[in-house]
């Protein structure tokens, strides 16, 4: 019994594993219903930028470097979108005792982003984050190209840096 | 071992269920991603702290996910380790498996879940599972999930499992459904319609086998096999205004955190928020009455609870903002909070070149009013139905009170920074369960500076300070003294994107015993490169409560090295 279990484990990772192998691969969002802050649901393999970048963003209230990388952002979001069309959504993990209070702060501090609120951590557990701050980078096509934890000041640079790199159609997932 | 073997099976099946489902396409299709974390300590004894001796010198807890996914069919598991438990952890959790593993297939408007799953129905006060994985809390479900959506406007959900206790799982099986509706989606004649309005309902249902509990020596307590909860929720938004609400009720469900009692239980929240472009204000209330909600009714600690009850506080981020933390009390509580959030614009006198953040948040939690049943019977007394309360009367013992503000500034191109001050009543007998101890007040200031180097390098400096009264050394003894005042500092220097150094001293220079005068001295290092990160460091841990994402724990104090790897893929 154990041996025929461990012999069919070890058939599945080898076949897995190879499938791995294949050029075509490349991940997309994953599907999780969760909703923005206006309480709308919102899918998230159907967030899209009209063919533009877009930066996922996970933070959080209790999240100070967070905050942090969303102000320095923020201070330099119009530009970033005037040149390169970059959309930047920002999921906050908060849960139900401080997600009410995520709206109010992300408008009070005059953040320009899309917000959406995963309470429960479905889609955090879906992009399997770990530790926030955790930033993705997509592509035009929706394709998951880069991510990052943590945030420093100056990091912001390599970030709209990777945008731009992906505009011109270079591939930056060597960064 | 039996038991890990059913699980590979168990996983096999999963796995190999598309196979067979599935066209030959599946080989390409599929991808896998997860994630990785260790912690671990080296630890070294130190009395002064009361860091207590580790046999095992090096103590390790590790996780990773994995998850497969292929089109519409999702699979996943969690193998967790605990070589053995971080002090701090539940030693229960000592062991290593596979504590998680679901398999998810969507067809339609219908998802389906087998296995583990976390669900949460409106705000979780009859009913969330939830994970926070570095404070050992996991009351994961292990069960069925259905949801369903047959149009646009309308998600239905109906769960039924048990739920994760450490390596086992809990008595009692809880069962249930939600049904929200989104009236502007639902109806084409609101579909423009400026106010949007979203209804829910759930119900839950817990059954757990009678037991015979004994009180007085001879007297059996009435234990109903089943417990039953309702909530209702309504949430209304217009342009920059909105309001939400949701009111939950849990019939008679004597258990040991409410002290057996034959009551009823209910909770309200309410919260009605107004926020345009640089303003943001928000207030919420909230009443809780006999809502500790368990699937298993002897159960004291923090798992297996089925519902969560939300502190309505705000939660701090500073180490000694964040040294008298509060959390719900299930059996009884009123909390109102209100906040502003507002930058003042810039090329103002007080906004200066790049305008300033103001935060202005200010919430308390009392007791409920309680009245005995009759002059015979005890307020709360086992067996009865405990008291009576009138819903709208605060009680008349403080929990707790925090008003704080936080100013946000950047000065010019290389210097930004903040400011704040925090003021906070903590009763601490309530709060910690310390009969008798006295409240503490706490008076913190805090600054919070970065210095920009070069575009890549910069400096950031943190200094804070905190005043206490009634804080005892000993909450049994006050002839031991109070801790009263804590300064701390700490530098770090930071390369972007991957270098992190860090030095920090906290130090409760004004303890009124010469020994308990403590430096928790700290060295930190961290790498980052992507998704993975690691991070070192040396030095003292005070012992306290540490909350992250709305879960509180006891940590014990501990002096040694640590390190975290963390990685997703």
């Amino acid at each position: 019994m154990k041996k025929t279990a461990t012999l069919i484990l070890c058939i599945l990772i080898a076949s897995i594993a190879f499938s791995q192998n294949q050029e075509n691969k490349v991940k997309k969002l994953p599907s999780v219903i969760i909703k923005d802050i206006d309480g709308k649901s919102i899918n998230t393999a159907e967030l899209s930028n009209n063919g533009k970048p877009i930066i996922i963003s996970f933070w959080a209230l209790w999240c100070k470097p967070c905050q942090k990388e969303l102000s320095t952002i923020a201070e330099v979001y119009e530009d970033w979108q005037k040149e390169t069309g970059v959309k930047l959504i920002a999921v906050s993990i908060d849960d139900s005792r401080s997600s009410a209070r995520v709206k109010p702060t992300a408008n009070g501090n005059n953040w320009g982003y899309e917000v959406l609120l995963d309470v429960n951590h479905d889609f955090k557990r879906a992009m399997n984050v770990n530790q926030i701050p955790h930033t993705f980078v997509l592509n035009g096509k929706g394709e998951i190209v880069w991510q990052h934890t943590s945030f420093a000041e100056g990091s912001e640079l390599e970030l709209i840096e990777l945008i731009r790199k992906l505009n011109k159609g270079e591939d930056i997932s060597g960064h | 071992m039996n038991k890990i073997y059913n699980y590979f099976i168990f996983f096999s099946i999963l796995i190999a269920f598309p196979y067979i489902s599935n066209s030959q396409n599946f080989m390409n299709s599929g991808s896998i991603t997860g994630n990785f974390q260790m912690d671990a300590q080296y630890y070294q004894k130190d009395s002064a702290i009361g860091a207590p001796e580790v046999p095992e010198q090096l103590l390790m807890n590790a996780f990773a996910n994995i998850l497969y996914t292929n089109g519409k069919f999702t699979t996943g598991l969690r193998y967790e380790s605990y070589r053995n438990p971080m002090l701090g952890f539940d030693n229960r959790y000592k062991g290593s498996g596979i504590a998680y593993r679901f398999a998810t297939y969507t067809a339609d408007e219908f998802e389906i879940t087998l296995g583990n799953f976390y669900e949460q129905f409106g705000s979780g006060l009859i009913f969330r599972t939830y994970e926070e994985r570095n404070l050992g809390y996991d009351n994961a479900m292990d069960g069925v999930r259905v949801k369903y959506n047959p149009k646009q406007g309308i998600m239905l959900k109906a769960i039924i499992g048990t739920q994760r206790f450490f390596w086992e799982e809990g008595p009692g099986i809880v069962r249930g459904g939600d049904a929200e509706f989104a009236l502007n989606d639902l109806f084409s004649s609101l579909a423009e319609n400026k106010t949007k309005i979203t209804l829910g309902v759930s119900a839950i249902s817990k059954f757990q086998a009678t037991e015979e509990i004994l009180y007085d020596a001879t007297k059996k307590f009435d234990l109903p096999e089943n417990v039953g909860a309702f909530a209702g929720r309504l949430n209304i938004s217009r342009g920059s205004l909105s309001l939400s609400t949701e009111y939950a009720y849990k019939s008679m469900d004597p258990n040991s955190l409410n002290n057996y009692i034959y009551r009823h239980g209910e909770a309200l929240m309410l919260t009605a928020a107004y926020s345009k472009k640089g303003l943001g204000v928000i207030f919420s209330a909230k009443r809780i009455d006999n809502m500790a909600f368990k699937s298993k009714r002897t159960e004291t600690g923090n798992m297996l609870f089925i519902n969560y009850l939300p502190a309505l506080t705000k939660q701090h981020s500073y180490s000694l903002s964040a040294m008298y933390p509060y959390a719900s009390q299930p059996n009884g509580e009123m909390a109102i909070q209100g906040e502003i959030v507002y930058t003042i614009p810039k090329n103002t006198i007080l906004g200066g070149k790049y305008g300033t953040e103001l935060k202005i948040n200010y919430s308390r939690a009392t007791s409920i009013d309680k009245k005995a049943l009759n002059d015979s019977i005890a307020i709360d007394e086992k067996a009865t139905k405990g008291y009576t309360s009138n819903f709208f009367k605060f009680g008349d013992q403080l929990y707790f009170q925090d008003f704080n503000i936080e100013v946000v500034k950047k000065i010019n191109t290389r210097i930004k920074g903040s400011l704040s001050y925090v003021n906070i009543l903590y009763n601490k007998s309530v709060i910690e369960g310390h009969p008798g101890a006295p409240d503490v007040t706490a008076n913190i200031v805090i600054a919070d500076i970065t210095y920009k180097l070069t575009s890549q390098k910069s400096i950031r400096f943190e200094g804070q300070h905190l005043i206490s009264k009634g804080d005892l050394n000993d909450n049994e003894d006050p002839s031991k003294g109070e801790k009263k005042n804590w300064v701390m500092g700490m530098i770090e220097y930071s390369i972007a994107p991957h270098w992190f150094f860090s030095v920090m001293d906290q130090y409760n220079y004004g303890n009124d015993e010469n020994d308990k005068k403590i430096h928790f001295y700290n060295v930190g290092l961290a790498y980052n490169k992507n998704s993975s990160r690691i991070q070192l460091s040396y030095g003292k841990q005070r012992e306290g409560i540490l909350c992250v994402g709305g879960v509180c724990r006891q940590v014990p104090a501990a002096n040694g090295l640590s390190i975290t790897i963390t990685s997703s893929f």
